[in-house]
């Protein structure tokens, strides 16, 4: 049987830019970057951009029972609700499939701080530790904290009720959270998908996993391909959430594609060897059924290393594709990489042109004229490679 | 002859082979042996102080250890013992060659505390701030603690360790992880992408912090004394649930390519369902709607009749709503037929193993079939008469088990349900 085709018929952004489309299409025109170097000083992130989260979250008892990362990802999963068109449509909504890619939640960091405190000062025998936490932690934080309680909270806010699977892993886990409802929908297990991520850079307690590692990016933002001599990605924040359903269902309720989400290939290359990224790009490459070596790639560069320079490998192979990075302009927004990808690719599409480069190096380049096809890129900091093809709907 | 399918015409999943640890012990031939009589896996917790803790037992599996010990690397120990098992049964593939991809069920992963504190004691300033913390945890001497505690890593080296195909896949659904690893690999198979899923679920969360994060929550027994007699599902005088560790893993693979390598077939994987329940964070809803859907979607999705399900292994975690909830939405379901089911819950002897349950009831379920013999729930002294079950107390007892439903409901609104036969319908 042929698989059906998917179309994304729903777009929800909220990041270090704005909010909604129009302000993103704007502040990418613009070339704007929302970076902060002092917040978190010496650590560059890119903040959230101020919102009124009662727009989408109407309950206040809702919004105080979320963490930020919860408030954001909620958010942006009810704009693109309404840029689909369903938003309220409980028939549609009962049965809608939902795919999250999550990590965790933030810590209490002042309680954190002063357990550590108080056991680096040798005042904290193992048994303190169990009173200070029961006494100390907020009963609701762990709700705020578990994985899959963003999904959790988009079922109650948003009333997204068919099914609810949360996917963790960092990068990839967005990636594959995209490859598996492009599956079932093209197989005829799912007619209409939610699938997104939501990322809060606005963290020090989220910090310390990528400090272990050294990932981070410091003192001083720069684009993602000027960070040769200063590598590490800048942590973003980022809700970004796609309406994805097979063309029959879209045709059925009369709503219009912003683009087509024709194939999503995902790798887990065997990082030990160095190239591997480049090789497992390469592999993937031939699996997308790209037309055109001319078309354009929005990647989810990170800026650290190795990854990011056996990325830049690969495109140096491509060389008349016309490349954005994502990371440049919202920073590395982890579990949301890939589905602000497929956003931006979807947006451009449905506006008829490749947004401008923003990079002084040059490898980016102009590129004129409407997409047709835009090959969206992830590679993960540590682990996990994909790559999507999107293209206008004929 | 053409290739056997469902009656939708899908591939038909089988189930190849079963591995499995839990509090009582490493493997089936153990686990069923001490669940068919009835044993509890329940202990008061010795793995670290219990001062300040309302509750202080769970069925911790202490006979693995992991060194230096975290709940991450103990999980995927867990997983590790549970898939070597399985795959040893299965024969499918070679060493370090799993032909197909993998499915894990996990709990969501944190630094934790012991290696918190680890660097706390190396950071050179006094009363320090997050920025002074985040300098120590640079520089390359604990690079290994991000390796260890990305959400990716447990994945990361099962799917090395055991080669399985592709970008392998984490999940979180709460308590119903396992049943989603499980149907994730059903879905896979069906839809022709692969003939064999690798499907593990884990859960090796007995510390401090997520102890006292249920508790918090109140969500766990605190009836300490004696241990074993905390977990009671069904019974009026229940009051929360135990938290476990273990992990199930299960070979999946389509029937076709089971027969064509000749490999021994230990049920079928004959339906799968969920369906969200938006109507609290933590909490069902109280009319039952969204457990009602899921089981009927599973039924429907099995192509299956209430009538033929003929035990249901219960969610049944003991804690005073999910039990009754549970009744409810399958006395909706299954109406007069009801209470010609035998239903029994597992958790009363080996706890809830979280993020690993829908694996581990699972393949007791499939253990059920094979045996012919339904595995008690313990602690079954006073019955809840709002539960009307027909609940197999503390004894085990013989049945002609044809068809299990294994339900499991968790945080966040997460239903899923699947049912377990013993050959193709």
């Amino acid at each position: 049987m042929a698989e059906k085709e998917v179309w994304i018929t729903g777009v929800g952004l909220l990041s270090s830019l704005g909010e909604g489309l129009d302000a993103h299409w704007e502040a990418l025109g613009a070339k704007r970057v929302n970076a902060d170097e002092k917040r978190l000083a010496p650590y560059v992130i890119h903040p959230i951009a101020p919102v009124s989260f009662d727009a989408q979250i109407p309950k206040k008892g809702d919004q105080r029972q979320m963490e930020t990362w919860q408030r954001i990802g909620t958010y942006a999963a009810g704009l693109a609700l309404d840029s689909a068109g369903v938003k309220g449509n409980q028939e549609i909504l009962s049965r809608m499939d939902m795919i999250i890619a999550a990590g965790g939640g933030e810590r209490d960091l002042n309680v954190d701080l002063a357990i550590m405190n108080a056991d680096a000062q040798g005042k904290l025998p193992p048994a303190v530790l169990n009173e200070k936490l029961m006494n100390e932690l907020r009963p609701t934080l762990f709700l705020a904290q578990l994985s899959n309680l963003l999904a959790g909270n988009i079922a109650i806010v948003h009333g997204v009720c068919g099914t609810s699977r949360t996917f963790m892993g960092e990068e990839a886990s967005s990636i594959d959270a995209a490859r598996i409802a492009v599956a079932r929908i093209g197989a005829g297990q799912s007619d209409i998908a939610l699938v997104g991520a939501a990322h809060n850079g606005d963290r020090g307690d989220l910090l310390m996993l990528y400090s272990f590692g050294d990932f981070a990016l410091k003192d001083q933002y720069a684009s993602v391909w000027a960070r040769r001599n200063n590598p590490g990605f800048a942590i973003g924040s980022a809700g970004a959430f796609l309406v994805m359903e097979s063309r029959e269902h879209a045709e059925a309720r009369g709503a219009k594609p912003y683009a087509k989400l024709t194939k999503v290939v995902a790798d887990l290359a065997k990082r030990k060897q160095p190239g591997a990224v480049t090789k497992s790009l390469q592999t993937l490459w031939p699996q997308l059924g790209v037309s055109n070596d001319n078309a354009m790639l929005i990647t989810g560069a990170t800026g650290a290393e190795p990854a990011t320079a056996e990325e830049r490998e690969f495109l140096g192979q491509h060389p008349g594709l016309a490349v954005r990075a994502t990371g440049t302009t919202f920073g590395h927004t982890m579990e949301a990489q890939f589905p602000l990808g497929l956003a931006l690719a979807a947006l451009s599409i449905s506006r008829g042109a490749l947004y401008p480069a923003n990079d002084p190096t040059g490898l980016e380049v102009e590129k004129t004229g409407a997409p047709t096809q835009i090959v969206v890129l992830g590679v993960g900091h540590w682990q996990g490679e994909g790559m999507a093809l999107v293209e206008a709907v004929k | 002859m053409t290739a056997p399918r469902d009656k939708f015409g899908r591939p038909i999943v089988v189930v190849t082979g079963m591995g499995i640890v839990t509090s009582l012990g490493g493997g089936k031939t153990d686990n069923w042996k001490r669940l068919s009589a009835g044993e509890s896996g329940i202990k008061t917790v010795t793995r670290f102080p219990l001062d300040s803790l309302k509750t202080t037992m769970a069925g911790a599996v202490d006979f693995v250890t992991v060194d230096p010990f975290s709940s991450t690397s103990l999980s995927q120990r867990l997983a590790e013992i549970a898939t070597e098992e399985a795959l040893e049964q299965s024969g499918i593939g070679t060493k370090g060659d799993f032909p197909g991809p993998l499915f894990l069920a996990v709990a969501p992963i944190e630094t934790e505390w012991p290696q918190r504190l680890e660097v706390a004691r190396e950071v050179p300033t006094k009363d320090f701030g997050i920025i002074d913390y985040l300098a120590t945890c640079s520089g390359g001497k604990f690079t290994h603690f991000h390796r260890r505690f990305t959400f990716g890593s447990v994945a990361l080296s099962l799917a090395e360790t055991f080669g399985t195909k592709g970008s392998p896949i984490s999940l979180s659904t709460a308590c119903a992880s396992g049943a989603t690893a499980i149907q994730l690999g059903v879905e896979a198979i069906r839809r022709g992408e692969t003939d064999a899923t690798l499907c593990i679920a884990t859960d090796g969360s007995v510390n401090p912090e997520a102890l006292v994060r249920f508790s918090l929550l109140s969500a766990l027994s605190t009836q300490n004394d004696p241990p074993q007699g905390a977990s009671k599902p069904f019974s009026k005088n229940r009051d929360g649930f135990v938290m476990a560790e273990g992990a199930g893993a299960l070979v999946l693979e389509s029937y076709d390519a089971a027969m064509a390598r000749g490999a021994r077939i230990l049920g079928v994987v004959a339906g799968c369902g969920e369906l969200t329940d938006s109507f609290h964070r933590t909490r069902s809803a109280p009319d039952g709607k969204p457990a009602i859907g899921c089981v009927r979607k599973t039924l429907a999705d099995a192509g299956m009749e209430p009538e033929q399900i003929d035990h249901i292994n219960a969610h049944g975690t003991s804690t005073p709503e999910n039990d009754k909830m549970e009744y409810l939405a399958t006395a909706a379901v299954f109406g007069e037929h009801t209470k010609n089911i035998p239903v029994s819950s597992n958790k009363s002897m080996v706890g809830h193993t979280i993020s690993a349950a829908g694996a581990v009831e699972a393949i007791f379920s499939l253990l059920t079939l094979e045996h012919q013999r339904i595995p008690p729930t313990i602690n079954y002294e006073v019955p809840d008469p709002a539960i009307p079950f027909d609940v197999v107390g503390n004894k085990a007892r013989d049945a002609k088990v044809t068809a299990v439903m294994s339900n499991s409901f968790g945080f966040g609104g997460q239903n899923a349900s699947l049912i377990l036969t013993r050959e193709p319908a």
